[in-house]
């Protein structure tokens, strides 16, 4: 029995909702545009790409491996470099987009099982050959290692393939990072929620601070919880419905495959909106204006895209910075993502991120709970 | 439980360094119209948010309908009706939307909050605006949205926070009929206002400036105890000159100027021919003086004046 206070305050702020268009048509619009541009700006195909080969390996793995590339049409070997060294004045100077370098280990790892290594240095000044690159570089090493894969497969051996045997590490040059749509958008989609559940959560209640109406709903006899979960509510179906459709641009736009559960992901997803609801409660018990309010959202966006994996590898990180991505929920969100969209993985494989990520919503929401008085000052 | 209905003793509220309201005691019986006056930041708003708990008290203790205001503000909440000084409810859901909703949050349902909406409208005479959002309203309509807001709950007390401020005379007199009909009807109801001529009405007033009360009872008590003689009146076109020249006159203990008229106060015992003569021998022009009614505006004088000499 959801009790009548409750009931009230979720029902006006869905009214709130409609009335106010423009933000409506905004936040829907959001998840259309930010995914239509990302993925326009990386889905264009470069084909014969000139590149640089480096084989420290010289074995016939890594001249299959060389092979593939060639093979693949988007790849033209053009130089044999003797080093590194001789890659990075190549592209310096422009006359080179990539080179590969393939690990001395290659053959022995791959002989053995083990996750053979390749590097691929892209100048990504050019972001849609580095992007380009990206992608073709894992669809390469992805068909090359099924068919490594297939080779350890015997009948009556268990079988427990660690990741995919052959791993490709594209490293941009002048710009660390790339994208691909499939890796993108489930990353996006993170990205979006994140912003605007915390914006207009933040926004929502200090807007009812700056015109007053906080002061009317404080001497009314609603409980704190009331307040916040009312509040909540509606913005919980907001994100949902921005998530649907990024989710349908991603998958009928870009191709994007879903391969685990739908239900799964909206379970999980849920866990992350909290969060950031949780973070926009936080905010407006501090934030007096809605332009503080406002501020205070995007001084903590920004540590959460550039931190969070979504931008730069974590990987690549000072260990310091690592343990600090810990604190951000998307950190969380995006293995999540990744895993359920990319790798088609289950609650099990996940739970070593849903955890932390529950931890921290249930954290977040405490600290608002804490802080969410019925008083003004 | 006792029939006072607020009782607060050395109420304190400071922001940092700065007292807003200073040691501030006064009582309110059931039934009663409080009037809580002052000019503007006198700290008559954050009294009210104290008793309502939306802001802490520094110190000191009060009770409302016998709930300690420090600890217990729901229970006080959920039995009294505030209006706050500026407009509160939402500009964006219309005036039959905001009802529903505050009544919704008081906890009213079904029926019983349709009838309850029907007949503040009703009272309030909010007919005809029902569809139309709070954002487009004209301030008159406004107020009588947020009264209606205030009462939907039955309150036993309704705190009126300078529901006359900016509202024209015929809305002012609306107001005080209804706050004498919610009296009536055995409500409590404490108004602040920096009008002295409407809180005439008022069964008690306290007059609170810079935080402090400077005095407080009933009209009639504050203008005998504060006004210990006679009022006088002269009607003049220069009310300045006058009023400095009837002050350096014996027995006149304040004179000011006050709409067309230069009041006085004729100390008791004195001839009231002396201030006339000495009009007269000035030169300025105005009337003969004339006796004149007691005003809570001269109590106000008369307080600001001692205030200043002590
Ligand atoms: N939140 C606050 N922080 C700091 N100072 C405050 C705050 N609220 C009120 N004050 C100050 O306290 C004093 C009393 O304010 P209050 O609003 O109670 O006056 P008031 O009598 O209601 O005046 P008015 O007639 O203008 O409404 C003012 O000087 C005001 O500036
Ligand atoms: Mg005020």
């Amino acid at each position: 029995m959801i009790p009548h206070r409750l009931l009230a305050i979720i029902r006006k702020e869905f009214v709130q909702m409609r009335r106010d268009r423009l933000t409506l048509a905004m936040m829907l619009l959001l998840p259309f545009v930010q995914l239509v541009v990302f993925g326009l700006a990386i889905n264009t195909d470069v084909k014969h790409v000139p590149m640089a080969v480096l084989d420290y390996s010289q074995s016939s793995e890594s001249r299959r491996l060389i092979q593939s590339f060639t093979n693949s049409d988007y790849f033209d070997v053009v130089a044999w470099p003797r080093d590194t060294r001789e890659i990075s004045d190549l592209i310096d100077s422009g006359s080179l987009k990539v080179g590969l370098v393939i690990d001395p280990d290659y053959a022995r790892d791959v002989r053995a099982g083990r996750v053979a290594r390749a590097q691929v240095l892209v100048d990504a000044s050019d972001p849609i050959t580095a992007s380009s690159t990206l992608s073709n570089s894992a669809g390469i090493a992805n068909i090359l290692g099924v068919q490594l894969l297939g080779r350890y497969l015997r009948p009556g051996t268990p079988f427990t393939p660690p990741e995919m045997p052959v791993q490709i590490d594209v490293r941009g040059w002048f710009n660390p990072d790339l994208l691909t749509a499939n890796y993108i958008v489930p990353g996006l989609i993170g990205v979006i929620l994140s912003m605007t559940m915390m914006m207009i959560t933040a926004m929502a209640i200090v807007k009812e601070r700056e015109t007053g109406t906080l002061e009317q709903l404080i001497t009314t006899p609603i409980k704190t919880w009331e307040l916040m979960i009312g509040k909540i509510v509606p913005y919980v179906l907001m994100g949902y419905t921005q998530m649907t459709i990024a989710l349908l641009v991603g998958i009928y736009g870009f191709h994007v495959p879903v391969r685990g559960s739908l239900l799964l992901m909206y379970a999980l997803t849920l866990v992350y909106i909290g969060c950031y609801l949780g973070l926009g409660l936080v905010i407006s018990t501090v934030a007096r204006t809605q332009q503080q309010a406002m501020q205070m959202a995007f001084f903590l966006f920004l540590p959460t895209i550039l931190l969070s994996g979504f931008m730069f590898p974590r990987a690549g990180m000072p260990e310091w910075v690592q343990i600090l991505t810990l604190v951000i929920p998307l950190t969380y969100y995006l293995e999540i993502m990744r895993g359920i969209v990319l790798k088609g993985v289950g609650l099990v494989a996940l739970w070593r991120w849903v955890a932390p990520m529950m931890a921290l919503m249930v954290a977040i929401l405490g600290i608002a709970m804490l802080r969410f008085k019925k008083r003004l000052d | 439980m006792s029939d006072l209905v607020v009782d607060v003793r050395d109420l304190t509220r400071r922001f940092g360094s700065f007292v807003a309201v200073d040691r501030v005691s006064f009582q309110i019986p059931r039934g009663t119209i409080f009037g809580f006056l002052g000019p503007n930041g006198a700290g008559k708003s954050t009294t009210i948010r104290m008793l309502l708990g939306i802001l802490p008290v520094s110190e000191g203790e009060g009770r409302v309908l016998g709930f300690d205001i420090r600890t217990s503000s729901e229970e006080i909440r959920a039995r009294v009706g505030y209006m706050s000084q500026r407009f509160s409810l939402y500009e964006d859901l219309t005036v039959l939307e905001n009802l529903h909703f505050f009544g919704g949050v008081f906890g009213l349902s079904g029926a019983r909050l349709d009838q309850k909406v029907r007949d503040l409208v009703e009272m309030t005479r909010l007919e005809g605006f029902e569809q139309q959002l709070a954002q487009g309203l004209p301030g008159g309509i406004r107020q009588r949205l947020a009264l209606a807001a205030s009462l939907l709950h039955d309150p036993e007390i309704v705190f009126l926070d300078e529901p006359t401020g900016a509202v024209d005379p015929a809305l002012r007199r609306y107001f005080w009929e209804r706050i004498a009909e919610l009296s009536a009807s055995g409500r409590t109801v404490m108004v602040t206002s920096h009008y002295m001529d409407e809180v005439e009405r008022c069964h008690d007033i306290c007059f609170i400036h810079h935080g402090r009360i400077l005095a407080q009872g009933s009209p009639g008590l504050l203008k005998s105890r504060h006004l210990p003689g006679e009022m006088w009146q002269v009607r003049t076109p220069v009310r300045a000159e006058v009023a400095a020249h009837l002050s350096r006159v014996p027995g006149v203990s304040g004179a000011f100027p006050s709409g067309e008229m230069v009041r006085y106060l004729l100390d008791p015992g004195f001839d009231p021919a002396a201030p006339a003569a000495a009009l007269s021998a000035s030169g300025l022009t105005c009337s003969a003086p004339e006796p004149a009614e007691p005003t809570l505006e001269d109590v106000f004088v008369a307080l600001s004046r001692k205030r200043g000499a002590s």
